[in-house]
């Protein structure tokens, strides 16, 4: 929209500047008044035009708790995570251990527009929304992240998903998959997994595993004939983990 | 003026076939965790030829690639029918969350993309396209692709140097390590012996025994396995 006004001004400014070049004889012209009005003042400096998404997050697994869902606008500069690159620090403190603080300051740091955190668990089944709202910028994108509680450090959401062209009203919907943030082996063993199945360690600074970020392969759990995992059938997922509905609302 | 009436007809030609040359470029990425991509062949080629014919018994150029990673045979194939091929972009395997780019493929005058790659360690999985019509509007197109199962193997996830050939029994290779040894075999028939989608490797903790070569907890997977980016140029 910024750039629809600056756009506009330049097409006010052009016509003002023939109308002072012009000779009387084209006066007549039934697109130029015989009088024209004085060339506007400049513009006041418009208010900043506000813009709102609002996120309605469902947990789509069957028992799989999702830590407090982050939402972070940003523009295209930023990314949550590319598959086959090392997590940042941030990410692996969200899938290890459901802390989505450092994720979010991040971005924070670099300039995201706005972000805003969950600040319970979404049950499986559960459906919750979550809004932001910021000054109007050219080229929005959303990232959202959870994790699946009830892993070693497996992750879902959306990164760098494209938001700028929904008009007020228009919603788009995002089916998130399942990633492996790659830092913590997949042991599946009691004191490992922060969720409820298990309410062992969250996040560990040592990076155990593949260290690249990946689509997650599943868990085994002990009814698929692991003995030593805490988890159990209902911990068991496939892809996807979320249905994510974006709306612009302002 | 009398060249408008030429030009007219090779409109008219164009859009009689469907087709016209094209390059585009293909990305390929591998999105798995632990599960590595055998040389690639990636084709254009007309519109009645597959590669692979999901729910149909694999042919032999397929069981080739499928259970040991030759591509040679499906090359022939669609050499035969004027395929344009690009063999092994990767140089070798392409492991997992790795990409790679084939730049500036030009599809002459092939109007629908396919790519295999084996999956290892399995029996006889493998990543497949199966005869995407290539948009003609200038654009990135993105595709995520599943893994398949060729029917012709038995699943026994049993790890057996040299069993890369068709009717041998056994996984060829496990790139990755971080696998076992002593195992059983998970499966002894392929019960389903038509192209499907496939169930995964089951895998076991067990080093030693059990019923696998390979690890459970390493060495499965969830749909998709790829992702693909087609750029039209």
């Amino acid at each position: 929209m910024k750039r629809l006004k600056l756009g506009a001004l330049l097409v006010s400014l052009t016509i003002s500047a023939l109308l002072t070049g012009c000779d009387s004889d084209n006066n007549n012209r039934a697109d130029v008044p015989d009088n024209p009005a004085p060339a506007p003042a400049p513009a006041p400096e418009p208010e900043p035009v506000t813009v709102g998404f609002e996120v309605t997050v469902t947990n789509l697994t069957h028992g799989q708790p999702l830590s407090p869902v982050a939402v972070v606008a940003h523009d295209g500069t930023l990314r949550g995570w590319t598959v086959g690159q090392p997590s940042s620090n941030g990410l692996e403190l969200l899938a290890e251990g459901g802390d989505n603080s450092e994720f979010v300051m991040a971005f924070e740091d670099a300039g995201s527009f706005a972000s805003v955190s969950a600040e319970a668990p979404l049950g499986p089944g559960g459906t919750e929304s979550l809004s932001l709202s910021f000054a109007e910028e050219e080229g929005v994108l959303l990232t959202v992240a959870t994790m699946l509680v009830n892993t070693n450090d497996a992750f879902s959401g959306v990164t760098r998903v494209d938001v700028s062209t929904l008009a007020v009203g228009e919603s788009l919907q995002r089916l998130a998959p399942i990633y492996d943030a790659g830092t913590e082996f997949n042991s599946e063993l009691a004191g490992t997994i922060p969720g409820p199945a298990d309410g062992g360690e969250g996040f560990n600074a040592e990076r155990e595993d593949m260290n690249f970020v990946a689509r997650h392969p599943g868990i085994v759990s002990r009814a698929d004939g692991y003995a030593e995992s805490v988890l159990d059938q209902s911990h068991r997922f496939d892809q996807p983990a979320m249905l994510l509905s974006i709306t612009r609302t302002e | 003026m009398k060249i408008k009436p030429f030009l007219g007809a090779l409109t008219l030609a164009a859009a009689a076939t469907g087709v016209q040359a094209q390059t585009v470029s293909v990305e390929v990425t591998n999105l798995t965790h632990s599960i590595y991509f055998t040389p690639l062949l990636v084709s254009a080629h007309v519109g009645e030829f597959h590669l692979f014919d999901i729910g149909s018994a694999a042919t032999l150029e397929l069981q080739m690639m499928a259970e040991g990673g030759d591509i040679s045979g499906l090359v022939a194939s669609a050499e035969s029918v004027g395929a344009t091929n690009v063999e092994n972009p990767a140089a070798g395997l392409l492991g997992p969350g790795t990409s790679v780019n084939i730049e500036a493929f030009d599809t002459g005058n092939n109007g629908f993309l396919s790519l295999t790659a084996m999956l290892l360690p399995t029996n006889d999985g493998f990543v497949g396209l199966d005869a995407w019509e290539i948009p003609t509007e200038p654009g990135s197109y993105t595709l995520y692709l599943n893994a398949y199962d060729a029917g012709t193997e038995a699943n026994d996830e049993r790890v057996v140097a040299g069993s890369g050939a068709p009717f041998v029994a056994g996984i060829p290779a496990n790139p990755g390590g971080n696998g076992e040894a002593g195992g059983t075999g998970v499966a002894i028939e392929e019960v389903n012996q038509r192209i499907h989608i496939h169930r995964g490797n089951i895998g076991d903790t067990d080093p030693d025994a059990g019923v696998s070569d390979l690890d459970a907890r390493v060495h499965r997977w969830l749909n998709p396995v790829a992702k693909v980016v087609v750029t039209v140029q």
